[in-house]
């Protein structure tokens, strides 16, 4: 198929990967504007998710929120930090990234913290937890489960989203993809192309595995969480902003 | 700071949209053009895929594996996946982009259709109602709501999405955004581009809504 051995020759040379500005080199700085933007979403979305769920209010607001993130094409929000004066590059890049992650980790923090049933909160209140105990030891281990998928739907487009950043001058695996489409190099688009492809999955597949090991509860295998779809109301698509592919 | 900076570079202009007008329509044309030949394309297949995972259960469980594969690579991959075979045509980017609606449009054809009561559906047959009426009289209108619902999430994010189609030249509005940029930063371009996307998807949302409204006629009723 074109392209496709020529990138695995690409891949298989030592060399590309060490080289200065080589695959390591690449990997490094995407996975480093990417993990300060997701830690950066987290500590914005998840006190105001929390508030706005415990309190049960800004529905209104964070619907609006999920609809018009989904509107917003990643490629624009990039290109517009790019130019203004922050600068295009890293800094750029991740302010941008920023602003996309936070829609997810708000949406769901917020519906899972609006989920927990009252009864249950009053409950604890009843038997002398504070305001803080009753949010970190009752509602938290209950808003788990959504609040991992935000996580997971945010890190995911953030790693994805990140190799769009080539495009407007800014660094990391999508700088691969660009040079081939420079140089018409069949193989080096292929190539870059299957390590953005893998590091999203592998980003899905850690994190996976993270929420299993972290939510509380009997452990379910990730792949029989299937058979206990049932809770979630059939008929209606799931509330969370379930991400956008990027 | 940047150097344009020196030169007066405003975020909006106005005499920009008027002299290139011609321009920023024949990119909108091509915009519209891809959405909707993508999401069209894509309900075609994902609702027979959809009626095959509801009638056989054990086909449910791979093809929402399958989506979630094909959500999760990156529209950059994907467009550069599919770059060899069909080249810098519009192509390139209706398949990646009938790749994603179709992912999202499964999901939501087959919650709906998993949303129809088995005991209405049971009452139907015994009616004596064939396969086809079946579907489309009791299926298809229970099921509405949960299709819209993905149409309209399935457009929006294709609008979205056909930017990033300027990888092979033919990214909609898009190319107003990297055209800007390309040349030296000129924001005014790259902001109509940018506003120019985001309308459109609202736009098409609303009208999805109100064909929503139009088919649904006993769906209204004030939401909690």
């Amino acid at each position: 198929m074109t392209g496709f051995s020529e990138a695995l020759v690409y891949l298989n040379d030592p060399y590309n990967w060490t080289k200065t500005d080589g695959i390591f080199d690449l990997l490094i700085v995407h996975l480093a504007i990417s993990a300060v933007a997701v830690l950066a979403a987290l500590m914005i979305a998840l006190p105001v998710g929390i508030a706005l769920g415990t309190a049960g209010r800004g529905s209104g607001l964070i619907l609006v929120i999920s609809n018009v993130s989904r509107a917003v094409p990643t490629l624009a929000l990039l290109t517009l930090f790019a130019v203004s004066p922050i600068g295009f590059g890293n800094r750029a890049t991740t302010i941008a990234l920023t602003v996309f992650a936070i829609p997810p980790i708000l949406t769901n923090t917020y519906v899972g913290f609006r989920g927990v049933d009252p009864d249950v909160r009053e409950a604890a209140r009843a038997m002398g937890m504070s305001r803080g105990a009753v949010i970190g030891r009752v509602d938290l281990p209950l808003a788990l489960p959504l609040v991992m998928t935000g996580i997971r739907t945010a890190a995911v487009q953030v790693v994805a989203t990140a190799g769009l950043a080539a495009l407007v001058g800014g660094g990391g695996l999508g700088r691969i993809v660009n040079l081939g489409f420079g140089q018409q190099d069949y193989g080096l688009i292929i190539a870059g192309a299957i390590l953005i492809a893998a590091l999203a999955l592998l980003t899905e597949l850690a994190l996976v595995l993270l929420t299993w090991v972290v939510t509380p509860g009997p452990r379910r295998y990730p792949w029989s969480a299937r058979r206990r779809a049932p809770d979630t109301v059939p008929g209606v698509p799931e509330p969370t902003a379930s991400g956008v592919p990027l | 700071m940047l150097a344009v900076d020196a030169a007066p570079n405003p975020w909006f202009d106005p005499s920009y949209v008027i002299d290139n007008w011609d321009t920023i329509l024949r990119y909108l044309g091509e915009h519209v053009r891809l959405t909707v030949s993508a999401v069209v394309l894509g309900a075609l297949i994902a609702l027979p895929l959809a009626l095959l995972a509801r009638n056989a259960r054990f086909l449910a469980g791979p093809v929402l594996a399958l989506s979630t594969l094909i959500y999760t690579i990156p529209s950059l991959a994907m467009f550069a996946f599919i770059f060899p075979f069909t080249g810098l045509s519009t192509t390139t980017v209706l398949i990646g982009l009938v790749a994603y609606s179709l992912v999202i449009l499964v999901r939501n054809f087959l919650a709906g259709l998993q949303g129809v009561p088995a005991d209405v559906r049971e009452a139907a047959r015994g009616m004596g109602y064939g396969p086809l009426r079946l579907f489309w009289q009791i299926d298809l209108p229970l099921a509405l709501p949960a299709f819209m619902a993905g149409l309209r999430i399935a457009t929006v994010s294709t609008v979205a999405l056909v930017t990033v189609g300027v990888l092979v030249g033919h990214g909609g509005l898009g190319q107003l955004i990297t055209g800007g940029f390309n040349a030296n930063f000129y924001r005014a371009e790259i902001v109509t581009g940018a506003v120019g996307c985001v309308l459109l998807a609202l736009i098409a949302d609303l009208l999805l809504a109100g064909v929503e409204r139009l088919v649904t006629p006993w769906a209204r009723v004030v939401r909690p």
